[in-house]
């Protein structure tokens, strides 16, 4: 069965900037027996503070909140990509990550090349990759352009060559930031059809969003996150609602 | 179109990553294990994602010149043929002699002293890669060993020319050079492992390998044969472990019949590097991510 379940899950960046990073630092530091302070007081960001979370299969979850919030950093968690300092996260169902527009893609290879190794990290034989390419290239319809280097491409042309690479390849757990929102009217109406095709597939959809309208359209419940914590959980009007008000003045000025 | 797009999806597509992922804190040191070994299995299934990717940065390497990775053999050449007579004169050796053996060498040194500087690397030159998705990390280094194996094949060429215009043909023993390389693969997996975290935690480790590096060149047999060394200096050849890793591929290159010290100093130091390897990366492997 798809779900997800997170308990208790804290995530800490440390912050090696400067000095603080060199090998000499920590050597000095050892030398003179300040190894353990050093350990202790190194400079963290708090991004994810004992959140505890469980979606089953058909939840549509809706991550709000300020930039810094941590809803970039719990979808990476979700996504395997950090690993929890405190606490466990359990995903059962293959994950889906359209984390940001770039993908982990190489932009000195071409979109074929580009499209071919996320073929190949999907463990796919070399027909089912000819075959994401067409997909691929029928949404994107990058033309010519899909044998160039990717940062010959404009910006949307990007937008529009993960969001078919990410879309293509269908998870049971979707997890969503809300770049995909960059592209340009016309390509935002055939990115819905794809998406809600996509959505429908996925048992459990993740999203984060600035625009309230993406998280009503989309979620079945929402979550808001303020510095790294989970501070308001339930039905997508009221949690919004209570959101606008608190936020509301200071996001329109 | 998007019910045509839904039928292009065949269930090939549907193929993803790991249908059960379970992270948590505070891992006993088996627990760390067992992942660090799912990491290294999950990224030999995914060969041919990391052999494409080590192949795509030989060609993004070359991309729009005209020789592309010949250029390598190439400069190789020239090298080899400069210090090859101008060597051969300074040690008073016959340029017949001594040629070969500095062909073998810079060739061979070349890709040692290659995969551990760029081992040092492997995880946060892969940052776009490793923030966006989860792969596994021993991938990144298989890509290395991958790029510099695809530049050795390249530089075969300098000694096959070597052999034929000098007519010296190493005979059978050149097939030792198989169980050879065998173990500098295996061992630069290692080297990946060990100094990828370490150079992605301390960003200073690079330059610092690559003048140990650099001065492992001048004091190991590398451009002066170790016959050289006289007396009680010549035991100490075999503690040093970059002459006996170079040795166990250059000794059958030039037609030598492996010497048990030098494969027994090699084959210890390796099982050494990969006890320290294998500690290092099962401990930080869930900390990548954040460094990189």
């Amino acid at each position: 069965m798809t779900r997800v379940i997170v308990n208790d899950l804290s995530v800490d960046f440390p912050i090696y900037h400067g000095n603080s990073r060199s090998l000499k630092r920590t050597v000095f530091a050892a030398a003179s027996g300040r190894l353990q302070t050093d350990a202790k007081h190194r400079v963290v960001v708090n991004a994810l503070r004992d959140i505890s979370l469980t979606l089953h299969s058909g939840d549509r979850l809706g991550l709000i909140g300020s930039n810094g919030a941590g809803k970039t950093t719990l979808l990476r968690t979700l996504a395997g990509i950090y690993e929890p300092v405190l606490g466990r996260v359990e995903v059962d169902g293959r994950v889906g990550a359209l984390l940001d527009p770039n993908l982990g893609m190489n932009p000195e290879l071409t979109g074929r090349e580009n499209i071919a190794l996320r073929g190949l990290y999907n463990g796919m034989p070399n027909e089912a990759i000819a075959q994401l390419e067409d997909d691929v290239q029928g949404f994107a319809d990058l033309g010519e352009f899909l044998d160039l280097p990717m940062r010959f491409y404009s910006a949307g042309m990007i937008v529009r060559l993960g969001f078919a690479l990410a879309t293509a390849i269908r998870p049971q757990v979707l997890l969503m930031d809300e770049w995909f929102l960059a592209g340009d009217a016309a390509f935002m109406d055939k990115a819905t059809v794809r998406l809600e095709a996509m959505v429908r597939d996925a048992e459990i959809l993740v999203l984060s969003s600035h625009a309230s309208n993406v998280i009503l359209k989309w979620s079945t419940r929402v979550v808001r996150m303020d510095q790294g914590r989970v501070v308001d959980d339930g039905k997508p009007e009221e949690v919004m609602e209570r959101y606008l008000r608190d936020v509301g003045a200071p996001q329109a000025a | 179109m998007s019910a045509a797009q839904t039928q292009s999806s065949s269930p090939a597509h549907l193929r993803g990553g790991p249908a059960r992922l379970v992270m948590q804190s505070e891992l006993t040191s088996a627990a760390r294990q067992r992942l660090a070994l799912r990491d290294i299995i999950d990224s030999i299934r995914l060969w041919r994602l990391s052999f494409t990717l080590g192949w795509f940065d030989i060609r993004l390497r070359y991309r729009g010149s005209m020789l592309g990775p010949f250029w390598l053999t190439l400069s190789t050449a020239v090298m080899v043929v400069a210090l090859g007579i101008l060597y051969a004169k300074l040690f008073k050796m016959e340029v017949r002699e001594y040629l070969p053996f500095i062909a073998m060498s810079l060739v061979l040194w070349g890709v040692l002293a290659t995969i551990i500087g760029e081992a040092c690397t492997c995880f946060t030159q892969a940052e776009g890669m490793i923030r966006s998705m989860r792969i596994p990390y021993a991938v990144h280094a298989v890509r290395v060993i991958v790029r510099n194996m695809v530049v050795l094949a390249h530089n075969v060429l300098v000694i096959i020319a070597v052999y034929a215009l000098l007519d010296v043909w190493p005979g059978w023993p050149v097939l030792w050079t198989i169980p050879g390389l065998l173990v500098w693969v295996v061992d630069g997996l290692a080297i990946c492992l060990l100094l990828g975290p370490i150079g992605a935690r301390f960003r200073d480790v690079p330059p610092i390998i690559g003048s140990v590096v650099q001065i492992a060149f001048f004091v190991s047999p590398v451009i002066w044969k170790p016959e050289l060394l006289q007396g009680p200096a010549a035991q100490l050849l075999w503690v040093n472990p970059f002459y006996t890793l170079l040795e166990i591929v250059r000794g059958p290159l030039l037609g030598e019949v492996p010497n048990w010290h030098v494969w027994g100093s090699a084959l210890g130091y390796s099982v050494v590097l990969w006890i320290a390897a294998w500690l290092l990366f099962a401990r930080v492997r869930g900390r990548l991510a954040f460094w990189v």
